[in-house]
């Protein structure tokens, strides 16, 4: 299928947002390195950690190929409202509870998303996602299982990993926030856009969920937290972004 | 990354195989001499059992507080490339630290029971790790110089008698040699850029020149107690050896990056063919070693957060029909 101006400007969106999404979440869960709850989960965090920024980093090539500045000038020179990120991502890293519904809702998702754009009509796209589903899939392994062991294992983290759900829900749902071009990245067979993907998304992650022994919100009751995919953010993205970019700004041209 | 082990020079030479069966304890140390490594269930002397412990649990120890000064530097790390490297530099450091808890498992003191000993200050750590990493240089400075040094100890140790530590420490020296080649990477930039990269490069290793000397430890005082370590091959070379590898092998390359080492009196003795340099102050090592350093309450405060945080976590984990299972290496 050709692919319109208005296609391209559409995907730049997409990407941008997804990227974004990748970065953050990203370097948020690299701050759990040194101080996990077991050694072990200290290491899967910071695999994950790295594979998102891999992530983020092949996404935002395809942004340069198509005339964007390099990945390194994207993520560190700009500010919070050029950032497309979903509210989920910013949130500082909490109690590993958080940490861990977080990556759950968020990877669910992701595997699901890119599962969608390997069929893409952007064929670059459709090229890395076909790559990037493959290593999600073991990160949403991870979410799974520990949602599973956690949602039952004693009084206190079921208490604590239900709470973490009623929390991290409604930001959740700020993933599938539409971006201005959500009808061409459908028309022109990009993307199938955001209410497919949370429609799968609702069902894959009630099923752990019940499995596990815990409860999802009426989705209906819900406020999603909007306003990420247009620039709005949390008060946590900035001071993320300063802390991210202290070194790079002393001198942006300098190599490092 | 880990220096050398501390050994209790008040401790009296004759306790360290008094109770042991003289036939039991010739016939450990001629499989030592034919160069046998000991495996977990096999006989060994008490007090080697317990220097060993000792020593694995120090070194376990210095990968996970190790992790900390550099890990502040994740958040911060200019660009993907270093971003990435990084954040798997030091979760290797932590896979160390894990690995190293295992190989000092097979000797009878378990994970929970070492890390309550770190937290309590029972037991230490390297004492690097309590200086402060201030600019983004002394990361690289720390991953190239102390991480350099700890394979000149672990190349050694390696060479040790006790499998599962020498197993240990030959993949701990595989991951430690990218290391190496990293932190070189980044001081050659550094060193090679702007001139706000190189002040700041210079400043990192001025800051940390004298932890880099104190890395090795203090001349051993050559006991019959060490001297028996040494023919156990707990301890495989004196803390003044290794310090002459490390110079021999690293000052060279300092200089030829046109960086300052802070000590006029360093230089190769031609005829000894040893490095002559100020010596350390040692009485500052042993104040920070003994928990007055610029760190130390730092670096125990967060690694007791993260355990007191966690471990709910890990009680949640426990089955009640849990048996503690030591684990193989």
């Amino acid at each position: 299928m050709n692919i319109s101006e208005k296609g391209f400007e559409a995907i730049k969106d997409l990407l941008y947002k997804m990227a974004d999404d990748q970065l953050i979440i990203g370097h948020r869960n690299s701050e759990w390195t040194g101080l996990g709850p077991v050694l072990e989960e200290d290491i899967a965090f910071s695999s994950m950690a790295q594979d998102k920024l891999g992530h983020s980093q092949a996404l935002y090539d395809v942004l340069s190929q198509m005339g964007e500045g390099d990945p390194d000038t994207i993520a560190f020179m700009r500010n919070a409202e050029q950032f497309h990120c979903c509210h989920l991502v910013e949130y500082p890293i909490g109690e590993y509870e958080f940490s861990l519904m977080r990556h759950f809702f968020f990877d669910n998702a992701e595997l699901l998303r890119f599962e969608m754009l390997a069929d893409s009509s952007f064929e670059p796209l459709s090229f890395i996602a076909k790559k990037i589903k493959g290593e999600i899939k073991y990160h949403s392994m991870h979410a799974d299982i520990w949602i599973s062991q956690l949602g039952s294992a004693s009084e206190e983290s079921k208490i604590r990993m239900q709470n973490a759900l009623n929390e991290t829900f409604p930001l959740a749902l700020g993933v599938f926030e539409k971006g201005i071009f959500e009808d061409v990245l459908k028309s022109e067979g990009i993307f199938e856009g955001e209410d497919v993907l949370k429609e799968r998304w609702m069902s894959a992650v009630s099923q752990i969920i019940e499995k596990a022994g815990l409860k999802l919100p009426e989705v209906n009751s819900i406020t999603p937290s909007l306003g990420g995919r247009r620039g709005k953010h949390t008060e946590y993205l900035q001071p993320l972004l300063d802390e991210m970019t202290e070194v790079f700004r002393i001198d942006p041209s300098a190599e490092w | 990354m880990y220096g050398n082990a501390y050994i209790d020079p008040d401790q009296t030479p004759n306790k360290l195989t008094q109770d042991e069966d003289p036939a039991r304890l010739a016939e450990f140390e001629a499989r030592i001499e034919g160069g046998d490594k000991i495996e977990p269930k096999d006989w060994m002397p008490k007090e080697y059992r317990k220097q060993l412990i000792r020593m694995i649990e120090q070194h376990a120890h210095s990968e996970i507080i190790g992790a900390l000064p550099e890990g502040t530097w994740i958040t911060r790390a200019p660009g993907f490339r270093r971003k990435l490297a990084l954040m798997a530099k030091v979760q290797d450091e932590v896979g160390h630290a894990q690995l190293l808890y295992s190989a000092a498992e097979t000797l009878g003191k378990s994970r929970e029971e070492m890390i309550n000993d770190l937290i309590s200050g029972k037991s230490k750590y390297s004492n690097v790790f309590n200086y402060p990493a201030e600019t983004w240089a002394d990361t690289a400075i720390i991953s190239w110089l102390i991480d350099a040094g700890a394979i000149v100890n672990q190349l050694a140790n390696s060479k040790g008698s006790y499998g599962p530590y020498c197993r240990a420490l030959e993949r701990i020296c595989v991951e430690e040699s990218f290391h190496l080649k990293y932190g070189h990477d980044n001081v050659v930039f550094l060193a090679t850029g702007t001139k706000t990269q190189r002040e700041m490069v210079q400043d990192a290793l001025i800051r940390w020149w004298k932890p880099v000397m104190h890395f090795f430890g203090p001349s051993d005082n050559i006991s019959v107690h060490t001297k028996t370590l040494m023919k156990w091959k707990v301890k495989m070379a004196s803390n003044d050896e290794m310090r002459q590898t490390f110079l021999n092998m690293y000052v060279p390359k300092i200089w030829d990056l046109g960086l300052v080492i802070p000590d006029p009196n360093l230089k190769k003795n031609e005829s000894t063919g040893l490095w002559e340099y100020t010596e350390p102050d040692w009485e500052e090592f042993k104040r920070v070693i003994n928990g007055d350093g610029p760190c130390n309450k730092e670096r125990l405060a967060v690694r007791k957060y993260a355990e007191e945080k966690g471990r709910w976590v890990r009680k949640a984990l426990l089955r009640k029909d849990a048996e503690y299972v030591t684990p193989l290496v």
